[in-house]
């Protein structure tokens, strides 16, 4: 993870302006000392976990212990356009409509 | 232009990541149909959608596919999967991620012969090759104030394929495409139709002086829709980049994107600019696990591949290279030619005719050969007519393919034998043709007897004419000489 450091770097205005960017995210500038202060008590209280050696014990990357859950290739008509597109908060009759993105 | 001096001061070092669209009924994590263009919006699900409480799971034709392009390029097949998720937010990625493979792609290693022009070969080894999903398509127009959205691609399975920084040319990268190209149709996994998308490139592009031990400031160049472009895109930046380190500028990292039109790439984002994408484990998948058995199977079903066809055809048919791989270039024709060789041993030939009458029958109709009506053993037993001197090559091409190319069930001798066809080696029969031909043109025989040689071509195709083309060439020209003289 290149947010948070192996060394737990403490979490900085920097910091909390690119996550602000990542999760596309507004924040009041008032409240970004008191933001900061407990995104580092977060930091500081997972970093207990650090206290425990895990060297030898391989990452957990599923609870369950089911394997190869796969499905046949077989195509369902699943949503028809109208339904599909009945909850967009604009549309027009073929497209789901975004304000402008530039590139 | 760059001054040849000064570029060949550089060595330009180049890798690609090439993105296949896979040829599957459905969706790599969804059950809506995977088809190009359609209405917008219709090949959709709760799935692609990204609906809340929605639950992906993984299309097993996709990971086929996977594993195949894998055994295809021998790189080792990871037994232990796991999918990840690679957030970043767009308009046409509905879930604000897309699920990828991070630390545990398909496949890993491996390796892309290629064919340069002057006959040399390299091979380009991979980095790796994994599973993930297309995005939708953003459609940007200028006289409207919204991007319009279409989630048609989003959830189309995709393998990248991404190689080591060992490409060196615009040439081997074009070497390189038009293989992979040629893999992916072989195994009939993805169209490969770069215009349409179906096959996309990106390259990774730096340029170091020769010899030096470090890599140079690399750039991408995206946006190609052609093997050609791709190879347009690399020379144009190999020489940007020269050019601007001649002037004591340093390359930055970043992202560009090629105009075909006037052939430069132009700044698209700086790389620090770029998204983190935050890379983790996928918890709606479970493992994916690649057993021996599985394995197997896949290797059980693999069809032959260009590089053992074109082996096959140099070695045991004898073929030059050029040959072999204007056979190999597509699998139905290098397949052809192989049954044709099963049955007729005149290799050379076989070749010829394909090459040949059936390429320019073919493309005349603009036919594939699966829909070519002459079955391979009507063929080589057309060949067979020839060798036999039963008939002339002329007789065969010009009489007796085209009635083969109608569709019949008839072999070539049956033909043959209908068209009242078959060679004489008759030697009464040749020499009563000839003197009839004699008697027939008493001016050009003085002609001839008074020297002018050249008209024996002239009496020959008399003679064939007259036999309908049934003489037997030698012993007709033979025949004639004597009568002459």
């Amino acid at each position: 993870m290149s947010l948070i450091h192996k060394e737990m770097k403490k979490v900085d205005h920097d910091t909390l302006k690119k996550m602000a960017h990542l999760s596309r995210l507004e924040f009041d500038q008032a409240n970004g000392e008191k933001m900061i202060n407990s995104m580092n008590e977060i930091l500081d209280w997972v970093e207990k976990l650090n206290e425990i050696d895990t060297d030898a014990v391989a990452p957990l990357i599923t609870m369950s212990e089911e394997v190869n859950q796969l499905r046949e290739d077989v195509v369902k008509e699943e949503l028809p356009h109208e339904k599909g597109l009945q909850n967009a908060p604009k549309r027009d009759s073929d497209y789901f409509r975004v304000p402008k993105v530039m590139e | 232009m760059l001054d040849a001096s000064i570029r060949n001061k550089y060595t330009a070092v180049i890798g690609l990541e090439v993105h296949a669209q896979l040829l599957t009924n459905s969706k790599m994590y969804s059950s809506d149909a995977n088809e190009y263009g359609n209405m917008p919006n219709t090949n959709i699900s709760v799935i692609t959608l990204a609906h809340p409480g929605t639950l992906p799971k993984v299309n097993k034709k996709a990971v086929e596919y996977a594993v195949k392009m894998g055994i295809a390029c021998g790189s080792t097949i990871t037994r232990d999967n796991h999918f990840a998720r690679k957030n970043y937010f767009y308009p046409d990625l509905p879930k604000g991620y897309q699920i990828s493979q991070d630390k545990t792609p398909i496949c890993v290693g491996g390796k892309i012969e290629i064919k340069l022009k002057d006959g040399q070969e390299r091979s380009i080894g991979l980095t790796r090759i994994h599973m993930e999903e297309d995005a939708g398509k953003s459609i940007h127009m200028a006289e409207e104030v919204d991007t319009l959205i279409d989630l048609n691609r989003a959830g189309v399975p995709l393998i990248e394929i991404v190689s080591e920084p060992e490409i060196r040319t615009s040439d081997e990268a074009y070497a390189y495409l038009t293989e992979i190209r040629k893999l992916v149709r072989y195994l009939e996994i993805c169209d490969g139709n770069m215009e349409e998308g179906s096959l996309r490139c990106d390259a990774n592009i730096s340029v170091m002086l020769n010899g030096a031990k470090e890599f140079g400031k690399k750039v991408e160049v995206k946006n190609m829709n052609s093997i050609r472009n791709v190879q347009r895109a690399i020379e144009h930046e190999i020489e940007r980049q020269i050019i601007e380190i001649e002037k004591g500028n340093t390359i930055v990292s970043e992202t560009r994107t090629f105009d075909a039109t006037v052939g430069d790439t132009h700044s698209m984002r700086a790389k620090e600019d770029m998204n983190d994408y935050r890379y983790f484990p996928e918890p709606d998948l479970s493992p994916l696990i690649i057993t021996e058995e599985y394995l197997n199977e896949v290797k059980a079903k693999m069809p032959p591949l260009p590089n053992e066809l074109y082996k096959k055809f140099t070695k045991q048919y004898g073929l030059s290279e050029y040959d072999a791989l204007v056979l190999t270039d597509t699998k139905e024709v290098a397949l052809y030619y192989d049954e044709l060789c099963s049955l007729t041993k005149n290799y050379k030939a076989a070749s010829n005719w394909i090459m040949g009458p059936v390429k320019s029958y073919l493309n005349e109709l603009t036919l594939s050969i699966e829909e070519f009506p002459v079955k391979p053993a009507q063929l080589a037993d057309l060949i067979a007519l020839i060798d036999a001197n039963k008939v002339s090559f002329s007789v065969a091409s010009q009489k007796i393919y085209p009635e083969l190319t109608k569709g019949t069930t008839k072999s070539a001798l049956e033909i043959a034998e209908d068209l009242n066809l078959i060679q004489v080696g008759d030697q009464d029969f040749i020499q009563q043709v000839v003197d009839e031909v004699l008697a027939a043109n008493p001016a050009k025989v003085q002609e001839y007897k008074d020297g002018k040689k050249g008209l024996l071509g002239m009496f020959m195709g008399e003679v064939m004419k007259k036999s309908k083309g049934k003489a037997d060439p030698k012993l007709a020209s033979e025949l004639l000489a004597k009568s002459l003289d």
